[in-house]
């Protein structure tokens, strides 16, 4: 007796829980992994998941073996030039003619155990432990705003909303239909009475008589129909939805100045990427609005924003009034979620960088949800740097760090959106 | 017109194509029967499975068996093989194939129809006609009952999980199969039990090991056993106990009866590892000479055609290929080839015996080969296999030689070669490699200090001086959670002299988790 059975459609994914056993166990050398994996590395390709090496001894399950020492007397295979009594320099690493059955653990060197996580794991990963600040308001709010939007007609509704238009044409349309047939009969009715008359009927006639009758009675039956009925009615639908509030806009603001170089703007640009992965984990929808800045300020899109080879003195003010501009024109706090991220080495012109603290201070940091600033730099803070730390005195939702180069860049996240003490 | 018929055509010959599909893998799978039972091959009923690639490397990789409990380790290896088969560096396994009654083999959907004839008739006929007719398989494995005892263990564990928790069942796990190997019985047979049985008995059991354990730790001694006290203390265990697991399961003091269960359940899965583990060579080459048999005769008959035969015997050579020592791909001797070439040579030597032949093995050369192979198949382990059938003529073919590696010798001495001087030298030392107590360091308990610290000895007797490994103390740490206080292990020459001592404390007396 024999069976075959196909087993393809069923028991698929048997091994999930024991990969999941697997994660679960290696929690934390799995983080320290994906924290090693992104320094110094590309992050444009973060969000397709990632290699991750544990260490060998880590992952080992050990067991009772022998080591290398002692006497070992090994049979092989493949003898090509060797006579009894020949003597053997040892190999280095101890296992000589020993490696194989009688090779051990312990004098192998073992690469890393180097697995795949999935891009939804890694992102998990990746972003555990971090937050969005004053993302709990945000949330709170969400749930109370509702908007009110027209939706069609309903038969029934308060008097204030009757649609007269729609109504009436319902209407219209009732008395064309219901009326119809009467109303032919009428017509043929009318018809044969001016044919007798013409052909010169007497008006007692008991033919005229009936057909005169007739017309009353259609005439009667058409005024009948009522002229509008409360089944015509329509009343306008205005329903409520909830407001999106998962909606979030992240500014870009990048100083362009001639001291920006190449590897600074590559920099910031991960810095940039960073923030815009995360964003969209929280938000459905995220929009993102690129600034560049010298001695002007313009929005651009993201080729120009990090490719332009335009360049020439710093006044960062520029940058943050047309920032301000463009969050009152289009993205009002209501129901935006305004991020800020902005980047420079730092330097200003002198005068500017108090005003451009005032500006923050008292007009933009109100609209936001959170404003980070990096300097990216390896010199000694610059004028900026010192006006910016003291807005954190009037705004908490304000982080700036300092990245020196792109190994950095990571922590420096981690440090701007780590989870914030409740 | 008149070119020559090579052969008759076969009125059931298979159509020349690689795809395979449920009536061909039917069709091949009579034939290879019928051809299987005309040599005499006894097999239990079989069950082909078609599975995908993924489950292949689940089956894989949870000890290959259908069902299993859960596990990070089993997590692990599936990661790993995974990786390795995504990039392309390993195949699967052709064929896993479970020693069950019926025999289950998995057949993955990814193979041809040359490789499913392979697969059926290596596992469906090879291994199984070797589950069943072994005398190892045969004392020790239950067929009847592997894989409902798999099922309770799973249920079983994930229970346990349940009511105390992932992290607890997976410290202990962690713990018992650091010393699965040292769950073996040698010796002792065990009793077949059924599914239902074992339910039942499950239960009697947790009460009947807790109160066998509570007379042994009472702290109260009674009357009688304290006048039994002055006079010479008795040992315990009164015999070296080479089941550590097993004396475990009996003896730990502060074991929960759910965790003797797990202790157990480990216990019997590496129990029914354990004739694998000494079969390989005979298991493998067993298999693989049927298949070789089997194939070749429906290429005969003509069932099959040239494209078949050349596409099999492609995989076949890649199976039995055996690097010599000095290749970079050299990982060890390849137990298919040796196993092959052995099975092989035991019908050479029946059916064309040389001279060296009837000198060397006066009983079976010129006798009835099938008669031959079966009773080697029947009655061997790798171990003592090797040393009733390597031939001379093998022993030149596959160009052994012995080393021997004394590390008080500066330098690494030939000890034999593949001479006539050589055979019976080679030939002995490699059975002994295959001698599975040699492989192993030898660890028993040895003894428990029954009235004071509760500690545990284990006693490790050194073999040709050869030191433990350096996990041995992150192994003696899991035997200590096992067991819950101070656990030693002491290495001693042959003769019993001490050599050196390993200590695991427990700083805190306590419940295990």
């Amino acid at each position: 007796m024999t069976y075959l059975i196909d087993r393809r459609l069923q028991g698929k994914n048997k091994s999930a829980v024991n990969r999941e056993r697997f994660l679960r166990r290696y929690k934390s050398q799995i983080k320290d992994a994906v924290g090693r994996a992104i320094k110094g590395r590309s992050i444009t390709d973060i969000e397709n998941g990632e290699k991750v090496s544990i260490p060998v001894k880590d992952v080992n399950e050990p067991s009772f073996g022998h080591a290398h020492g002692g006497v070992w007397e090994v049979v092989n295979p493949g003898n090509q030039e060797y006579q009894k009594g020949d003597q053997i320099a040892r190999p280095k690493g101890g296992g000589g003619a020993g490696r194989g059955k009688a090779g051990n653990s312990d004098q192998t060197t073992e690469d890393d155990f180097i697995f795949e996580l999935s891009r939804e794991e890694f992102m998990n990963y990746f972003f555990e432990d971090l937050e969005l600040p004053n993302l709990v308001k945000t949330q709170l709010t969400a749930t109370t705003d509702f908007k009110t939007q027209r939706a069609g007609y309903t038969v029934s509704g308060t008097p204030s909303n009757i649609h007269v238009l729609r109504s009436l044409r319902g209407a219209l349309g009732r008395r064309i239909a219901v009326g119809g047939p009467s109303r032919r009969q009428l017509a043929e009715a009318e018809q044969e009475l001016e044919t007798l008359l013409l052909d010169g009927a007497p008006l007692d006639d008991p033919k005229v008589v009936e057909l005169k009758k007739l017309i009353h009675h259609l005439h009667t039956r058409l005024l009948a129909i009522p002229f509008i009925d409360p089944f015509d009615l329509r009343y306008s639908n205005r329903i409520k939805v909830p407001k999106p509030m998962t909606q979030a806009v992240m500014f870009c603001i990048m100083d362009v100045s001639g001291s920006m170089d190449e590897q600074r703007k590559d920099t910031a640009k991960r810095f940039f990427i960073l923030l815009y992965l995360f964003l969209k984990r929280v938000y459905d929808k995220i929009e993102v609005v690129f600034i560049r800045h010298h001695t002007a300020a313009a929005e651009v899109d993201e080729h120009e924003f990090f490719h332009s080879r335009e360049s020439g003195g710093t006044v960062v003010s520029s940058a943050l009034n047309l920032l301000n501009k463009i969050i009152d024109e289009r993205y009002g706090a209501g129901s935006w979620n305004s991020y800020v991220a902005q980047a420079s080495d730092g330097d200003n012109w002198d005068n500017d960088s108090v005003l451009c603290r005032q500006l923050l201070t008292n007009t933009i940091m109100p609209k936001v949800q959170y404003y980070t600033y990096v300097e990216i730099t390896d010199g000694p803070p610059q004028n900026l740097w010192e006006q910016y730390a003291q807005v954190p005195d009037h705004h908490q939702h304000f982080a700036m760090q300092k990245i020196v180069t792109p190994a950095d860049i990571y922590p420096v996240f981690r440090e701007l959106f780590k989870k914030q003490p409740k | 017109m008149n070119q020559m018929m090579k052969r008759p055509p076969h009125p059931r010959a298979l159509p020349e194509q690689s795809e395979w599909t449920f009536e061909l893998i039917e069709q091949a799978h009579e034939e290879i029967k019928r051809v299987a039972q005309g040599f005499g091959l006894d097999t239990y009923p079989n069950q082909l499975e078609i599975i995908t690639a993924e489950q292949m490397m689940d089956a894989y990789t949870s000890v290959g068996m259908p069902v299993s409990y859960n596990h990070w380790s089993f997590g692990k290896h599936f990661l790993a093989t995974e990786k390795g088969y995504k990039r392309g560096q390993m195949g699967l396994a052709y064929e896993i194939v479970i020693n069950s009654n019926p025999c289950i083999a998995y057949l993955m959907e990814e193979n041809s129809l040359t490789m499913q004839a392979l697969v059926i008739a290596h596992a469906a006929y090879g291994h199984n006609s070797f589950f069943k007719g072994n005398y190892l398989f045969r004392t020790w494995t239950d067929a009847e009952a592997i894989v409902d005892y798999m099922v309770f263990a799973k249920n079983y564990i994930a229970e346990c999980e349940q009511r105390h928790g992932i992290d607890a069942v997976e410290l202990l796990l962690d713990s018992c199969h650091a010393i699965q190997n040292y769950g073996v019985d040698r010796y002792k047979r065990p009793a077949k039990l059924s599914l239902a049985q074992e339910q039942q008995r499950q239960k009697e059991r947790e009460a009947y090991l807790q109160s066998q354990v509570n007379e042994l730790w009472r702290t109260l001694p009674r009357r009688e056993e304290e006048e039994a006290v002055t006079q010479a203390p008795t040992r315990f265990p009164p015999e070296p106990e080479e089941n550590l697991l097993y004396f475990i399961e009996k003896y730990a003091p502060l074991l929960e009866p759910w965790q003797r269960e797990l202790v157990r359940i480990v216990r019997k899965i590496s129990q029914y590892f354990y004739p694998q583990r000494q079969t390989q060579v005979m298991n493998e080459g067993w298999a693989t000479f049927w298949h070789y048999t089997i194939l070749n005769q429906l290429y005969d008959e003509g069932v099959v055609g040239d494209g078949f035969m050349m596409e099999f015997l492609k995989s076949h050579t890649n199976v039995v290929y055996q690097p010599p020592v000095h290749s970079q791909y050299y990982n060890g001797i390849n137990p298919y080839a040796l196993g092959f070439a052995m099975m092989t040579d035991i019908r050479r030597i029946c059916e064309n015996p040389t001279a060296e032949d009837r000198e060397w093995f006066p009983d079976i050369a010129g006798s009835d080969w099938k008669k031959t192979l079966d009773f080697a198949m029947r009655n061997f382990k790798d171990e003592s296999f090797i040393a009733q059938y390597l031939s001379p003529k093998l022993i030149r073919e596959f160009h052994f030689f012995a080393v021997l590696d004394d590390d008080k010798n500066e330098k690494l001495n030939v000890s034999a070669i593949h001479d006539e001087m050589g055979y019976r030298y080679v030939r002995q030392q490699l059975a002994d490699q295959y001698n599975l107590g040699n492989r192993e360091p030898n660890i028993q308990v040895w003894s428990v200090n029954t009235r004071d610290d509760r500690a545990l000895t284990l006693r490790h007797t050194q073999f040709n001086r050869r030191p433990l490994n350096q996990q041995a103390h992150e192994v003696l740490k899991h035997v200590a959670r096992l067991w819950g206080f101070d656990v030693h292990l002491d290495t001693v020459s042959p003769e019993g002299k001490l050599i050196s001592t390993l200590e695991c404390k427990r700083e805190k007396r306590g419940r295990i988790i």
